[in-house]
């Protein structure tokens, strides 16, 4: 294949690229023009995703990087999420008096090492997709630097994402070791004559690599302390889009390099996604801060997306990436109401800060009442539909994947606790002191979205269903 | 026309009307509030009057589903509606309950009226859905989402201990239903459909039925309630509003004993017959025990939430017997019981809206000065006990007749279930109504008002009609519980 149609196989990273350094040298030169930096990254991403939609399919560099039915859907999902948290965090920024052109670019540069992750083909193209985007992040984390939280949370997310770096690279060093190519295609065929103990041992170390990416318990630790730390609408940004990355990198890794490695892997992901269910639902309960709750419920959320990705079959992946987008969806809305709202001047953040919340903020209320209905798994809201498709995809996939289901459903129950009790502090009690006027980027926003969970979920579901089986065909998995 | 449908948005057309007038005027303006309360009773009101119309239009000759309305959704799933004889009387007793709820709130809710009237509208909307719903996915939607509104209901507009009564009532409902939820999901794996009247002609491995008619019934026997899952109920009855426990007890309940007959008697009936034992053991334990239970409770509304396990208790009997007689008094005593039980509830809450107080002995002497309610009271009371000429009658005596011929011993015990039923609930009503007045509260307390005649007018009639003319119903049922039963029959090799 030649190098210019490599090329025109990697349009959206390119774009994405090119796009970011423009920015960047624009910002350089004009410091105060942040908001139009911040217009020109939507730009960026939106020609990025239009590009990924409609660009051909096909493998380049080498098999280096991959453009197919699975990176394009996965990508149009990750782009439409970064835009989102664009205009949702800047204004948010520049209302705390941190006006700076690097968000954006930062989101962009975040949106790329994503976009390699999805599209990924080798090893190397893997990590590189991992740390650009991780690197990315660890500076949004810590983008408030004024805040001593945020500092906190950016080093904290900065050291323990460094180790899960170097977990990651100890295992790709392994499997090429063993296996003799970084290229995943080649893998597979060192995997298709019995996987040895050093391969399967490398696999291990990427999944907990790649556990901690997604973070899935046991390598969650992270999670809580950033989520609480970060400013909310870079967690509405990190808690969506990379999550989905990660999960659809597992699906490739698993799929195009592990696919016939299949029953050492199964029961890995199986006990990874019941102990992540697990911890999400009863560590979720001691939780006051809405920040931290949130992140056991994505741990808990990851765990059923992992369940999904457990039934080694492509209708598990195709359940793996509805959920994921649905609680994409989720997960953004929500913090977009988190961020719209504040009280004297201060952050709402404990739960008992929403004490009436509905007499105040009828509409947010509302909405966060639909996430959280969402996220609980009751129909009709979208998060049910997530469900749905991963359990049905582990009902169909075995008996250790049936336990996994029934175990699965119990422990939303247990969640379903917490997810209440949010409603009933909304819905039951009285308002303490008037909520500050929301501003009208994240309150569109944050509503938007849960029209989205319901009902609009009901109609985007005919196409999902379908783009998501095509793109699960992609990854490998019969 | 897509009559069903109909049916079950239309009163989502209210909570579009509320929510407009949310929208243009300030939520607190008493015109605001009063106009809330006239379109959600007319809303009802229109609901009722349309399923009175698919009532007359449903042919009692067919057995299969009518009225069915089908168009394809994602996945596979599709959105079909459709009423067969057990179903379309749920949808009418629904309709029924309603406007009575809607009606009996009007003074007692004062906080959050527009609210309270959007959740009733949407419960009223789900409810019908999942007595509508004929495929297995859209009917889990409805009948899981019905718990949110029932959860704002008692937790918003409850009593003392509501929020512990609403997340009781929550989580109990749901660990029973995502059960069912994955025995839904196994079922679609199995058979690829979702299709409930495909499903009902599918032949499940018997092995595999036991699975998931365990699933089904985790679900269905804490909605029921059957002992012992039905800790939730008498908290959940004790702090809802009274309008919430008319619901609750009205028609909630039934969802449980439709989905035995809709689900686990039909689809897996070797399991039901395998599990006949436990439910009827189950079902005479609750007639018996919740019976003595009721007998010592001091609150009013607790006493009639246990009779209303004890009550449950024939329903499941009935439906597990297998036999047209058991069928038919089951699915006649889960309507008198929807009519009476709702009423008992409306008469504690004439009550407790002049007193505020349920306690049974704050009361006594009532009938000095209600003599019209004393009178109202009695009748329900009556019916509660089962006296011959009330509807409370016939579905006890056809559960009876109908399992007796099963199961002797369970028939026998259950009979003793009557008398215990006469104690309770005439010992209710001699420490509440008959007596002089010893209280002094209670020398200005005034008799029913026109609205609440107006409340009872109806249920008074519904008790006395279907007690004396029950033909009417089991015509509409007869074709359907026949198939029902044929095809368990045979299915059992019986």
């Amino acid at each position: 294949m030649s190098f210019s149609a490599d090329l025109g196989l990697a349009y959206p990273e390119l774009i994405l690229g090119i796009g970011a350094l423009v920015l960047l040298v624009f910002g350089a030169f004009a410091p105060k023009a942040s908001s139009l930096v911040g217009w020109g990254g939507v730009l960026v991403l939106a020609a990025a995703a239009f590009e990924a939609a409609t660009g051909p399919f096909g493998k380049a560099f080498a098999g280096g990087l991959i453009s197919d039915a699975g990176s394009a859907f996965a990508q149009v999902a990750i782009l439409a999420s970064s835009a989102v948290s664009i205009p949702l965090g800047q204004r948010w920024f520049q209302r705390r008096g941190v006006d700076n052109f690097e968000f954006p670019v930062l989101i962009v540069l975040a949106a790329l090492g994503m976009s390699m992750m999805v599209s990924a083909g080798d090893l190397i193209s893997l990590y590189v997709g991992v740390e650009l985007h991780s690197l990315a992040l660890y500076v949004l984390a810590a983008m408030h630097r004024d805040n001593a939280k945020a500092s906190e949370a950016g080093l904290k997310y900065f050291v323990l994402g460094a180790l899960s770096s170097g977990l990651l690279l100890y295992g790709a060093s392994l499997v090429y070791g063993f296996a003799g190519s970084t290229v995943f295609s080649d893998i597979a065929l060192a995997v298709h004559s019995g996987a040895s103990t050093g391969v399967l041992f490398g696999l291990v170390f990427l999944i907990c690599g790649l556990g901690f990416k997604v973070s899935a318990a046991p390598f969650h630790m992270w999670t809580p302390d950033v989520y609480e730390g970060a400013p909310t609408p870079v967690v509405a940004f990190f808690a969506a889009a990379p999550k989905l990355a990660a999960m659809v990198l597992f699906a490739r890794l698993l799929g195009q390099a592990f696919g016939e490695a299949v029953g050492q892997w199964q029961q890995v992901l199986v006990a990874l996604g019941l102990i992540s269910v697990a911890v999400g639902a009863f560590a979720g309960l001691a939780q006051r801060n809405l920040k931290r709750l949130w992140a056991y419920s994505s741990i808990a959320n990851v765990g059923y997306a992992i369940i999904g990705l457990s039934a080694g079959s492509a209708e598990g992946v195709q359940s793996m990436l509805i959920f994921m987008v649905l609680y994409m969806v989720d997960v953004t809305g929500f913090f977009a109401c988190l961020a719209a709202l504040r009280r004297q001047g201060r952050d709402m953040e404990t739960i008992d800060d929403m004490a009436g919340l509905f007499k105040e903020q009828p509409g947010i209320a509302l909405a966060m009442t639909a996430f959280s209905l969402s996220a609980l798994g009751l129909p009709p809201f979208s998060g049910f539909w997530g469900k749905f498709y991963v359990f049905k995809a582990a009902l169909d996939a075995g008996p250790l994947d049936e336990v996994a289901a029934v175990v699965g459903l119990v422990g939303s129950v247990v969640a379903a606790f917490y997810y209440l009790r949010l409603i009933k502090v909304m819905w039951f009690d009285d308002p303490k002191a008037a909520t500050d006027t929301p501003p009208i980027e994240a309150k569109t926003i944050g509503i938007g979205l849960a029209l989205f969970t319901f009902p609009v979920v009901l109609v985007a579901l005919h196409w999902l269903d379908g783009s998501a089986a095509q793109a699960a065909h992609a990854f490998g998995l019969g | 026309m897509p009559i069903l449908s109909l049916i079950t948005y239309a009163p989502l057309l209210g909570v579009a009307g509320i929510l407009a007038l949310r929208l243009l005027g300030k939520a607190d303006d008493p015109k605001t509030v009063a106009a809330s309360k006239w379109i959600a009773l007319v809303t009802t009101l229109a609901t009722f009057a349309l399923s009175v119309l698919l009532v007359v239009q449903f042919s009692p000759h067919e057995a299969g589903f009518q009225f069915v309305e089908d168009a394809p959704w994602f996945g596979g799933l599709h959105y079909r509606m459709g009423v067969d004889g057990i179903s379309v009387l749920f949808v009418l007793l629904t309709a029924f309950l309603m406007p009575l709820c809607i009606a009996a709130s009007w003074k007692s809710i004062e906080k959050r009226v527009l609210e309270y009237m959007i959740a009733f509208l949407i419960l009223e909307t789900l409810v019908i859905g999942v007595f509508c719903a004929l495929d297995i996915v859209l009917f889990y939607v409805f009948f899981e989402f019905s718990l949110v509104p029932m959860f704002l209901i008692i937790g918003i507009w409850g009593g003392q201990r509501r929020v512990y009564a609403a997340f009781k009532f929550f989580l109990y409902t749901l660990l029973g239903s995502v059960l069912m939820l994955a025995a839904i999901l196994a079922m679609i794996g199995i058979s690829h459909t979702s299709s409930i009247p495909a499903l009902l002609t599918y032949h499940f491995d018997p092995a595999v039925q036991t699975w998931l008619w365990l699933a089904f019934f985790a679900s269905f026997a804490v909605k029921m309630p059957m002992w012992p899952v039905h800790t939730w109920l008498p908290d959940a009855h004790v702090e809802a509003p009274t309008a919430g426990s008319v619901i609750l007890a009205g028609i909630l309940l039934k969802l449980g004993g439709y989905g035995f007959m809709r689900f686990s008697l039909p689809m897996f009936p070797a399991a039901s017959h395998m599990f006949t034992p436990l439910i009827f053991s189950l079902s005479v334990i609750a007639v018996v025990y919740t019976s003595l239970v009721a007998f010592r409770q001091l609150d009013i509304k607790k006493l009639i939430a246990y009779s209303s396990v004890a009550h449950m208790g024939f329903v499941t009997m009935g439906i597990f017997s297998g036999n047209a007689v058991g069928e038919q008094g089951a699915l006649f005593q889960m309507l008198s019981h929807g009519v009476i039980s709702g009423a008992l509830f409306l008469c504690v809450g004439v009550v407790y809206d002049r007193m505020h107080t349920r306690e049974i002995a704050f009361y006594g002497g009532l009938v000095t000065r209600m003599p019209w309610y004393a009178a109202t009271f009695m009748l329900f009371t009556m019916g509660n006990v089962g006296l011959p000429g009330t509807s409370g009658f016939i579905g006890e005596i056809l559960t009876m007749t109908g399992t007796y011929g099963v199961s002797t011993w369970t028939a026998i015990v259950a009979a003793t279930g009557v008398i215990f039923s006469a104690v309770y609930a005439l010992s209710l009503y001699r420490r509440v109504v008959f007596g002089t007045i010893t209280n002094p509260k209670l020398d200005g307390i005034g008799d029913l008002d026109w609205r609440e005649v107006a409340i009872f007018a109806p249920l008074i009639a519904a008790t006395l009609v279907l007690g004396v003319q029950p033909g009417a119903v089991f015509n509409l049922t007869q074709a359907s519980v026949d198939h029902l039963v044929s095809a368990y029959q045979s299915a059992i090799g019986g």
